[in-house]
């Protein structure tokens, strides 16, 4: 079963490239993410067997983050095919610039978006860290096609930056990997097994000078494709030239699999009682990417790019609950769900936005509301969500990571937490209200026959967001517990 | 073996130096052939007892693929591009070398500082192998052409792999070949990108990529 959840899209993935007919291969697209959700949701009934003696095992860890890629990767395919009718015809007319391009081979899109979805799934089953590496790699290869779908000179700039930053980034954790391997090393002894659960069983006798080095390598390898700062420079750009249903993924399923890897190292360094190095390591990164999205979300004028640093902001926050360790694990974990769910859905609002205004500038764009009734009214909400209001998702696990620094009496981390929340808040509001509410300028037009799931998709997630936050279901919740426990919650 | 092995890591440390001081975009990319080549013969030379037919037949791929292959993809990117063979480095060949030999020094530190629990096959071993990714990162950094990006991208791996040959891990074959087929792949996208860029903009001069950025406010 195991196998079948991975094999699935990615023979779909090479299929998609062959298949000529639009029609047929939007179906394709659609169905492989029914069919991969639908079993993503039979394991939480019936738990599936390890396979390839033991490589791929589904922890709660894995469940958690295979399901949420398959639901993201479920609507937005949904999404994705109203979005490729859409972009139908020869050439189109750059919004900036106004020169013309083209668009990349709708059949590499679907093909890159189908086997992206096959080298995410295997980074959340993996349980040997080489083929983790190994799945993390080939989802940058995977996507990087996806940012050059529009093709013009910023993206393919923007693919460049993501590609050689990302693989160089990852080069780093595998020289991390064989770090550990080092640790994991004792005279005598030859084979050593990359198995997580032969490193955390073995973890107090790894050699702790080497196991520092190899999280440090790894938080910066995995953390450069998380977005974690200072690593984070290509994020802004490929989220904001990538078509936004791709940057829809990127934010809300790629970010995760990175840190997952950095969870895993994580795991072992809790295991070996070096908890302390890291918990420290990533509470700096976490807060110096909130700050660094801070300083760059106030007075930001683009607004995909203001999504994007959003984004830098919210791997912060990841970072800061598993920093905290306790309660903030599970603050951590719930908002890995919340975020995806909230960021997915403001992508593609901001799609449709782009789509009628024809500008990425926040300040040439006003009125959305009356424009496009749903889409503002769901920019707004999304907003307010993103930004910790009450009553959606976000609010209560940013306030459970608080609550998990204040009952540790960490008021330093807890106020730099709060006034970065409270800047990046200002800092998003103007933008959003200005371009929500105003009149619209005249010549703004809303293109007639646009598909029904450009809206539905993001309202429907959008009411997801809002379950979120007044409901977490007690299945999720177990699960939840599980893996916070599986990252040391007591 | 002790002393093939020594014998092959001097002539990786000495790729290196080429790589730092060559001007010329061809001689680079042979290089980094040649440290490929090493590698395949390093993963051999540093198995200890008779090495088996796999341990044999995987870096022989290995050498193949980053000997062969890849500097091939480079050098029709080079000729799909029509660059300049001249490197146009950030800063001089001299103070790259310099750069190289503090780099040499570091690593050579660094290997002391950092002792491996099992007696490597040569004391070379972990520095020759961190020296490499450092020559790596530096012609990252400072070189400005999308082709030489890729060949320092080439020398980080090749520098990982190295150590990962230095402490004669065993990676199971899918995992290494799953590693192989990342590297190959990447280098394949890149070798694409470099294309569309050379048309889109008629250089590949990364240094001038700088549309998109921000400003502080």
């Amino acid at each position: 079963m195991i196998l079948l959840v991975i094999l699935i899209p990615a023979l779909a993935g090479a299929a998609a490239f062959f298949i000529g007919s639009d029609p047929l291969r939007r179906g394709l697209l659609v169905s492989t993410a029914l069919v991969q959700f639908a079993l993503s949701v039979a394991t939480w009934i019936l738990p599936p067997a390890p396979a390839l003696s033991g490589w791929l095992a589904e922890d709660a860890l894995g469940r958690l983050f295979l399901t949420l890629t398959s639901l993201l990767f479920l609507a937005s395919s949904f999404y994705a095919v109203a979005y490729l009718r859409g972009e139908r015809g020869e050439s189109h007319s750059d919004f900036e610039e106004g020169f013309l391009f083209s668009n990349a081979r709708e059949a590499s899109f679907t093909g890159c978006l189908l086997l992206f979805l096959a080298a995410m799934t295997l980074v959340t089953l993996s349980q040997h860290l080489g083929l983790l590496w190994v799945a993390v790699e080939a989802t940058t290869l995977a996507s990087a096609p996806l940012i050059y779908f529009h093709r013009h000179h910023r993206s393919l700039e923007a693919t460049w930056k993501y590609l050689l930053i990302c693989s160089v980034g990852i080069a780093l954790a595998l020289l991390g990997i064989f770090f550990l391997a080092v640790a994991a090393t004792s005279p005598g002894t030859a084979a050593v097994s990359l198995v997580l659960k032969d490193l955390l069983s073995d973890a107090p006798h790894l050699n702790p000078l080497w196991l520092k080095a190899a999280f440090v390598l790894m938080l910066v390898g995995y953390g450069t494709k998380m977005g974690l700062a200072p690593f984070h420079t290509w994020l802004p750009n490929a989220h904001s030239e990538a078509p936004s249903v791709a940057s829809a993924l990127l934010s809300g399923a790629l970010l995760n699999c990175a840190f997952l890897g950095i969870l895993r190292i994580h795991q072992i360094c809790v295991a070996s009682g070096l908890v302390d190095f890291s918990q420290r390591l990533l509470l700096v990164f976490g807060l110096l990417s909130m700050a660094v999205a801070a300083i760059f979300i106030t007075g930001q004028v683009d607004y995909k790019r203001m999504l994007a640093y959003s984004s830098v902001e919210h791997m912060g926050i990841l970072a800061v609950g598993v920093g905290l360790g306790g309660a903030g694990l599970f603050g951590s974990m719930l908002h890995v769900i919340n975020h995806s769910l909230t960021k997915v859905m403001l992508f593609m609002v901001a799609g449709n936005l782009l789509a009628v205004y024809h500008t990425k500038t926040a300040k040439n764009v006003s009125g959305a509301l009356q424009v496009l009734p749903v889409s503002g009214l769901l920019w707004v909400l999304g907003f307010l969500a993103i930004t910790g209001s009450p009553p959606f998702g976000p609010f209560l696990s940013e306030f459970t990571i608080l609550k998990a620094a204040l009952d540790q009496g960490r008021s330093f981390v807890a106020i730099t937490y709060l006034i970065l929340l409270a800047i990046i808040l200002a800092g998003m509001a103007t933008p959003v209200l200005e371009m929500a509410q105003g009149t619209p300028r005249e010549d703004i037009i809303v293109p007639a026959g646009r598909g029904v799931a450009l809206s539905a998709v993001p309202a429907i997630l959008g009411a997801a967001i809002l379950l979120m936050g007044i409901y977490v279901p007690p299945a999720l919740s177990r699960t939840i517990h599980e893996a916070a426990r599986l990252l040391g919650q007591r | 073996m002790n002393q093939l092995v020594n014998a092959i890591l001097v002539f990786l440390v000495l790729t290196g130096f080429l790589l730092l001081a060559s001007s010329r975009l061809v001689a680079c990319i042979r290089a980094v052939a040649i440290q490929g080549i090493l590698l395949g013969l390093l993963a051999i030379a540093a198995q200890d007892g008779h090495p088996s037919v796999v341990g044999v037949l995987l870096p022989l791929t290995s050498a193949a693929v980053k000997g062969f292959i890849l500097p091939w993809l480079i050098v029709r990117a080079m000729r799909d591009a029509d660059t300049v063979r001249e490197i146009e480095p950030v800063i001089g060949y001299n103070l790259s070398v310099i750069i190289g030999a503090v780099a040499l020094g570091v690593s050579l530190w660094l290997g002391q500082r950092l002792p491996l629990p099992n007696q490597p096959t040569s004391f070379l071993l972990v520095p020759a192998a961190f020296f490499t990714c450092l020559v790596g990162l530096v012609l990252l950094i400072t070189r400005r052409k999308a082709i030489t990006q890729v060949l320092g991208y080439l020398t980080l791996e090749n520098g990982v792999y190295a150590f990962g040959a230095a402490v004669a891990l065993e990676m199971p074959i899918l995992v290494e070949l799953g590693i192989l087929l990342d590297v190959f792949v990447g280098v394949f996208v890149m070798g694409i990108a470099i294309f569309h860029i050379s048309r889109q903009f008629d250089h590949i001069d990364t240094g001038r990529l700088v549309t998109l950025s921000d400003r502080v406010p």
